[in-house]
């Protein structure tokens, strides 16, 4: 007999195709292959349009903050010449605190243009923040489904924090135990409630973070007379690395480089009841980063409209024990108290700092809010509860789930390069081994997995026929 | 103060059930995940008066009426700052120090000393 799970499982084509208000079949050209931009521009909005949007909702134009003193300490501890100028861009300061309001702000307009009663997401993130205030700003009602404690009912503070101000803004918080079950559970509300999908991975959701790299693009333009060399996205799921860099090349900045960072989480399962509260970091991490960008087809729509391989240049990591010095330090060097999960790329950006020349400039394209649960302290003194060690040392020795390792010293912070070349051929394998075994990729496949992976074609066909023969 | 073990009807609450038991959970879990059923807790307002422990219904905010097994009554949040952490105390102290000996060396024109320059 088929279980409850398999039951809804499904059905759920069906019933995303209800809740998202789009069919994407429209979009498919082969098992493989499917028209990114068509489905991207389907929404009918402008960059403009969504920039409107946002202005009325309380969203966008963040300060873009010099950094000068995060800058005179990497030059302190760079080779003459070098250390490239820090600004972030305070994505704290959106109406719920974090990028994601960007995202929000485009689902939850698109949800009540439709004429849904409510919407639904799941996330443990700032993400319900963001869909909670501007589902109370529309009037809509809106659930968040939300991976909240361990089997003992134990949560991390950052995570009881998230629940505590979606309700604050008004939404039914479903607190679960660990389990990718979380996405069942949200199609089988949006089954029961008819209410709109307010996926993260929707390409309304995605443009609504283009208008960030837009910003980045025109304030540096006119702060410094040119784009940034380098903006560095903090990167889990994959749309803030997706949509800053679309916007970004949307503004002409095509020569920026982007770099995406995570903090290291290898070793730790996503889906184990044990590790879960042993992780540290709630989002921002490899646990999210390295499966999306490797199959992003496993999110909750049926073609993720975040795809950042087609635009990372560069896939940092850092650990996690870094990414709490740095916080720190931004506190007490820049008057800049902020979560840590939005310090990622700040962290990830010092190191980078150091390798380019004094002229060259670096953005780090967010922050995020902080307060009690959601703060470094609150993860550290949550980690040590929960046995992990805590100690000081040099950070190469931090092992996720054991022991975070704060640096003694800034120049001991260094970022690592994660091979994209690796994750290319994983992509490619997945996307290959998610067509009919019998099904021979032909041209068109080739030049969408060129374009998907930003490779070109002879590698896209040399690695799809390795993935044939596997 | 003793914790209240009985809500009113109307009471603003929580109540605790069971989303899928074991057998009916996703064969993708490891192990230990695997072995536990999938719990939530949800909160709303209570439909009826009940002891902490027993079944009951609440309408949530969006309307929906759910039955569990009454967990809290006008449950709060407890999570905090905690205390400073020992190994993050001195970071303050040591950059700014780093920084100040930075700016003092003729040598280390910083982002300040560019700034002056016109730069």
């Amino acid at each position: 007999m088929a279980s409850k799970f398999d039951e809804i499982m499904a059905r759920r084509g069906e019933i995303m195709r209800r809740a998202l208000g789009m069919d994407y079949s429209q979009f498919e050209r082969s098992p493989i292959a499917f028209d990114y931009e068509a489905m991207m521009g389907d929404h009918g909005y402008s960059l403009a349009q969504i920039k409107e949007i946002q202005t009325k909702a309380g969203v966008g134009n963040t300060p873009l903050l010099e950094l000068k003193n995060m800058t005179d300490l990497v030059r302190s501890i760079s080779a003459p010449g070098m250390g490239a100028r820090i600004f972030v861009k305070d994505e704290a300061a959106n109406l719920a605190g974090a990028f994601k309001d960007r995202r929000a702000s485009v689902s939850i307009h698109v949800a009540k243009e439709k004429g849904y009663e409510g919407v639904i997401a799941a996330t443990s993130g700032n993400y319900g923040a963001a869909v909670s205030s501007q589902a109370a700003r529309y009037g809509l009602k809106c659930i968040i489904c939300q991976e909240t404690f361990d089997s003992r009912h134990v949560g991390q503070p950052e995570i009881i924090e998230k629940s505590r101000i979606c309700e604050a803004f008004g939404a039914e918080v479903i607190q679960m135990t660990v389990g990718p079950e979380l996405f069942f559970h949200m199609v089988e509300l949006l089954d029961q409630t008819g209410y709109f999908a307010a996926s993260l991975y929707s390409s309304f959701g995605v443009s609504g973070i283009e208008t960030l790299g837009l910003e980045v693009a025109g304030e540096m333009k006119a702060l410094i007379g040119d784009y940034p060399t380098a903006c560095v996205i903090t990167h889990a799921g994959g749309g803030n690395t997706t949509g800053t860099a679309r916007g970004l090349k949307c503004a002409g900045a095509t020569g920026t480089q982007i770099v995406s960072a995570s903090v290291d989480l290898s070793g730790l399962h996503m889906a184990s009841d044990h590790d879960f509260n042993r992780k540290s970091f709630t989002t921002g991490h490899t646990g999210f980063g390295v499966p999306f960008a490797t199959w992003p087809d496993r999110a909750d729509v049926p073609r993720n409209a975040a795809r950042p391989l087609r635009y990372i240049d560069r896939y940092l990591t850092v650990t996690q024990g870094e990414v709490f010095y740095v916080t720190e330090a931004m506190c007490k060097l820049e008057g800049l108290e902020r979560g840590p999960a939005g310090n990622t790329a700040m962290t990830a950006a010092m190191s980078l700092a150091r390798e380019l020349p004094r002229e060259a400039t670096v953005v780090v394209q967010e922050t995020e809010y902080t307060g009690a649960g959601k703060h470094h302290w609150a993860q550290l003194n949550f980690a040590r509860e929960m046995g992990v060690e805590v100690r000081l040392g040099d950070p190469a020795e931090n092992k996720p789930g054991t022991v975070i390792v704060i640096p003694e010293r800034p120049e001991q912070i260094h970022a690592n390069d994660f091979d994209l070349d690796r994750m290319r051929r994983s992509y490619i394998r997945n996307a290959v081994k998610a067509a009919p075994a019998d099904y021979e990729p032909t041209e068109a496949d080739i030049e969408f997995l060129a374009a998907d992976t930003n490779t070109d074609s002879e590698t896209a066909a040399r690695l799809a026929h390795e993935a044939k023969e596997a | 103060m003793t914790e209240q073990i009985r809500c009113g009807v109307d009471d603003w609450v929580e109540v605790e059930g069971i989303l899928l038991e074991t057998a009916d959970r996703s064969k993708n879990l490891p192990a230990d995940t695997a072995a536990q059923p999938l719990r939530m807790w949800i909160k709303g307002f209570a439909q009826a008066e009940a002891n902490v422990g027993e079944e009951m219904t609440v309408r949530t905010v969006t309307g929906r009426t759910v039955t569990g097994t009454l967990s809290a009554i006008n449950p709060g949040y407890f999570h905090t700052f905690g205390k400073p952490i020992p190994e993050l105390v001195h970071v303050g102290r040591d950059l700014r120090e780093r920084l100040a000996a930075y700016r003092a060396d003729g040598a280390g024109a910083g982002a300040a000393a560019d700034e002056k320059a016109g730069a």
